[in-house]
């Protein structure tokens, strides 16, 4: 019986080393897909990174209601639209450590910087979508045609962050509508982008526009994997849109220099190759060499609308549009 | 104290000291169980009339309330369905292997609804159990017939409890009468056994109908859009939290109206006796040999549905995972974190039911009672609310609190205190207060002997209310869900992000993790009621 209570209490301090951590991180991306490279950061430096995993938007809401209080060091954001609606929180990060990032992947002010690239595609299922009959712009899914075989995860943030650009390109009144016409086609609602692709292999829904990266590695376990993706056919599409997963260090933060220590990891080759040879994203600091990639920067370069990323902030105003479509 | 004290400040001075502390102590949780949803109202407060017009009128909203309803009515008669043949095989008939079959009835309670969810939705689409062993693909059970399987699979056993219970208590010689006078046994049935089951099988449906409102983790997955999963959603996604506070409110109040319903149906029923003469004693009705046949294939049927089922799932997933030893750590881990948190608040949820109950079984009063009904609150509200009243409470009114597992811990106490307090209330009206009374006599403070005669005699009660309320925080979801402090990944939360993520092999070993530890809990309620046969 003693050794039963001291085994849990020895278990119960080991579960509580978690506060004694050095740094709070905020992270709106997945654990499956950034744990490898805390852990790679911490096992370099030493510092020690406590994790809150959750949604981008959620955690952007929740550092909002937290305000100067909030226990957090980091957020990192899985696109530019929640980093603009906290860009308020956020302390400049000096010019020396963004230097290397085009002007176009940071805040103007440098209160956050984009850590990856990633492209917006359209995945759909090889085995009930011919591709002959793929929409040709990302306008075209609200034909009904697609009634009933949209995965779509409202949620998440790069979604969000989609409609927060296409508000800023194409005003608020078509993107109004193109939501009312998506909700009309009664989507299968799915949690993230991950969980869109398995709609589709699973045969619950047939397309699903999600970030580049999300597939790679349904196919590296099975090559049979029926789901593909494509970019749409139009040039400028907003369909093809390029966003970014960034972060941006707390003003309330006490720990501003092992939080720039982290940037600068993010940003180092080592990272930087990670990002795109283990996750498949586009990489951010020019010269990084590219691997294992279906879609290529180039292609997606060439297609991509022009979007300024720090115009597409307003994450409330998209909520409330979201919602009132009946998606949220 | 002098005599002129005494005199002048009457009734409380009188009462015994240890009285007057436990009812301060009693009031004080009941204070820290209501004070939060103060909260909740003033956030809700925030929203102008024309804005909770719109909240009222909106026809998401009206959509809820009719998802939630028809959600728990789904539950309540499936779960019946299931529950009532059992009840009634295992106590009114010769059935060979009515002690097997009672086991069986009980132990779906170690599969949680989420997992339950899961097993339901690891069967289905392309790499699914179904189309792996069987070759057929089957679509993705969602919505409310997804919902209402993962929860009535779970929750039937509380209905089974209650009912076999009754069909114990229930007087045969009523039935005979009615037979004697005409009536034929379908007659019977509807007309004496079930109006005398009635009170059971409400007891039954109170605790499945309040956990169905308050479930988080099936109706999500499920992607069943009820109360609580779009509590979370407003809550979780929009800047703007009054919404969320509203539905929240809504919902604390469809709660209530349960309770408040259940209580109202069971008041002025008379289901004893009134003339003389005695019950016969319990007679089992011989099955033939179909009839026999017939039961154990629907006991097969249950059993294979509610334990078979997630069992073979899971198996098939766990046996997919090609590198277990390589979680291992990560499972470890958040079975640790699990028990950090689970095991103080089994500690301070025994801790706050011992004067709530001393009170109630030893200076019962209206402010007892009072107290009494306070503790049932935080069981009563469903989790979700209750988390989000502590969430604006720690934020606006007790920051250094937020996102702290004390928080954590303390509001499992209060939302399971309600489970402690059972087994904790029985045993002190099974103790003699005599025992007390001499140790009184032989100069021992209230103190000491509470501490020395009291607390030793109704150890197995306390012990009893620990172990559940360990075993259930040990799985608990929602609450977790918007209370963890940064880092706190346990058990329950990883598994259902995995699943809620489509990574149903990832998930697998929490899944199994989950179920492997509420057995135990199922062991607990099956060695409680041996003792009360």
């Amino acid at each position: 019986m003693s050794f039963l209570r001291n085994s849990v209490f020895a278990l119960a301090a080991f579960a509580a080393t978690p506060t004694l951590a050095d740094l709070t991180l905020y992270s709106g991306r997945g654990e499956t897909l950034v744990a490898p490279i805390i852990d790679a950061f911490t096992a370099q430096t030493g510092i020690r990174v406590n994790v809150r995993y959750a949604g981008t938007a959620e955690l952007a809401v929740l550092l909002q209601e937290e305000g100067d209080a909030s226990p957090a060091d980091l957020y990192w954001a899985q696109d530019a639209a929640a980093l603009g609606a906290v860009v308020d929180l956020f302390a400049p990060l000096p010019e020396e450590l963004v230097a290397n990032v085009p002007a176009a992947y940071r805040d103007t002010e440098n209160r956050w910087v984009a850590t990856s690239g990633r492209g917006r595609v359209l995945a759909y299922s090889t085995e009930r979508v011919d591709a002959a009959e793929l929409p040709a712009s990302i306008f075209d899914l609200t034909d009904p045609k697609w009634k009933g075989r949209i995965a779509l995860p409202a949620t998440n943030g790069s979604f969000l962050a989609h409609v927060t650009a296409m508000r800023v390109v194409h005003g608020e009144d078509a993107t109004r509508e193109w939501l009312d016409g998506i909700a009309a086609n009664e989507p299968v609602a799915v949690r993230n982008n991950t969980a869109a692709i398995q709609a589709i292999g699973d045969g619950e829904a047939d397309i699903s526009v999600t970030n580049n990266y999300y597939l790679m590695r349904f196919v590296q376990r099975d090559a049979e994997f029926p789901v593909t993706q494509t970019l749409f056919a139009t040039e400028g599409d907003i369909g093809n849109l390029l966003l970014v997963a960034g972060m941006g260090v707390l003003n309330s933060s006490t720990r501003q220099q092992e939080a720039q220590a982290f940037i600068e990891f993010l940003l180092s080759p080592a990272a930087q190759q990670f990002f795109t040879g283990e996750v498949s994203e586009f990489p951010i600091i020019p010269g990084t060499i590219v691997t294992r990639q279906d879609i290529n920067l180039d292609d997606v370069l060439r297609v991509a609308p022009e979007v300024d990323l720090n115009t597409i902030g307003d994450l409330e105003g998209t909520l409330e549009m979201v919602r009132e479509a009946g998606l949220l | 104290m002098s005599l002129s004290t005494t005199i002048t400040t009457p009734g409380l001075w009188r009462m015994p000291r240890a009285r007057v502390i436990f009812s301060a102590l009693g009031l004080m949780i009941g204070g820290l169980m209501v004070l939060p949803l103060i909260w909740l109202v003033m956030r809700a407060a925030q929203a102008d009339m024309a804005q909770v017009i719109d909240i009222f009128t909106r026809p998401r909203t009206l959509q809820l309330l009719v998802n939630t309803g028809l959600l728990v009515i789904c539950t309540l008669a499936l779960a019946t369905v299931m529950a009532l043949p059992l009840a009634w095989l295992v106590s009114r008939t010769d059935l060979p292997g009515r002690r097997l079959i009672n086991i069986l009835a009980v132990i779906p309670l170690a599969v949680p609804g989420y997992v339950m969810a899961y097993a339901l939705i690891g069967l289905s689409g392309n790499f699914g159990f179904m189309n792996q062993v069987f070759g057929v693909t089957i679509p993705r059970l969602q919505g409310l017939t997804g919902a209402t399987l993962a929860l009535s699979l779970y929750t039937f056993p509380y209905i089974y409890l209650n009912l076999r219970a009754a069909f114990a208590g229930l007087d045969q010689s009523l039935e005979e009468a009615a037979r004697a006078l005409g009536a034929t046994p379908r007659e019977v049935f509807f007309r004496v056994t079930l109006p005398h089951l009635m009170p059971a099988l409400m007891a039954g449906w109170l605790v499945v109908g309040l956990y169905v409102i308050g479930d988080f983790g099936a109706v999500a997955l499920m992607r069943y859009e009820v109360f609580s999963y779009a509590i979370y959603l407003q809550y979780s996604a929009m800047f703007d939290r009054v919404y969320a506070a509203w539905l929240a409110l809504m919902l604390i109040a469809i709660a209530l109206s349960v309770v408040w319903w259940e209580s109202r149906l069971r008041e002025g029923a008379h289901y004893a006796r009134t003339g003389s003469g005695t019950g016969t004693g319990r007679r089992r009705l011989p099955l033939p040999l179909l009839g026999q046949v017939t039961g154990w294939a629907f006991t097969g049927l249950v059993v294979l549905a509610s334990v078979g089922l997630p069992i073979a799932v899971l198996s098939f997933w766990m046996v997919r995972l090609d590198d277990l030893p390589a979680v291992l750590p990560a499972l470890l881990r958040a079975f640790s974190q699990s028990l950090s948190v689970a095991v103080p608040s089994a500690l301070m949820a025994a801790a706050m039911a011992l004067p709530v109950a001393v009170l109630a079984v030893r200076y019962p009063s209206p402010l007892s009672t009072f107290i009494n009904r306070l503790a049932f609150i935080g069981y009563a509200v469903p989790a979700l609310a209750f988390a989000l009243a502590f969430v604006f409470f720690s934020l606006n009114a007790a920051r250094f609190l937020y996102q702290t597992q004390i928080l954590l811990v303390t509001v499992y106490a209060l939302s399971f205190l309600a489970l402690a307090l059972g087994p904790i209330r029985s045993a002190l009206y099974q103790a003699r207060p005599s025992v007390e009374e001499a140790a009184r006599a032989l100069g021992h403070g209230p103190f000491s002997v509470f501490a020395r005669v009291t607390l030793p005699t109704i150890r197995p009660g306390v012990i009893a209310g620990m172990v559940l309320v360990f075993v259930i925080a040990m799985k608990e979801l929602p609450i977790a869900f918007l209370l963890a402090p940064t880092g706190f990944r346990p058990l329950s939360i990883t598994m259902f992000s995995r699943t809620s993520e489509g990574m149903l092999m990832e998930a697998a070993p929490y899944a199994a993790a989950i179920m492997a530890f509420s057995a135990l809990f199922v062991g607990v309620i099956l060695r409680h009621d041996k003792k009360g046969e």
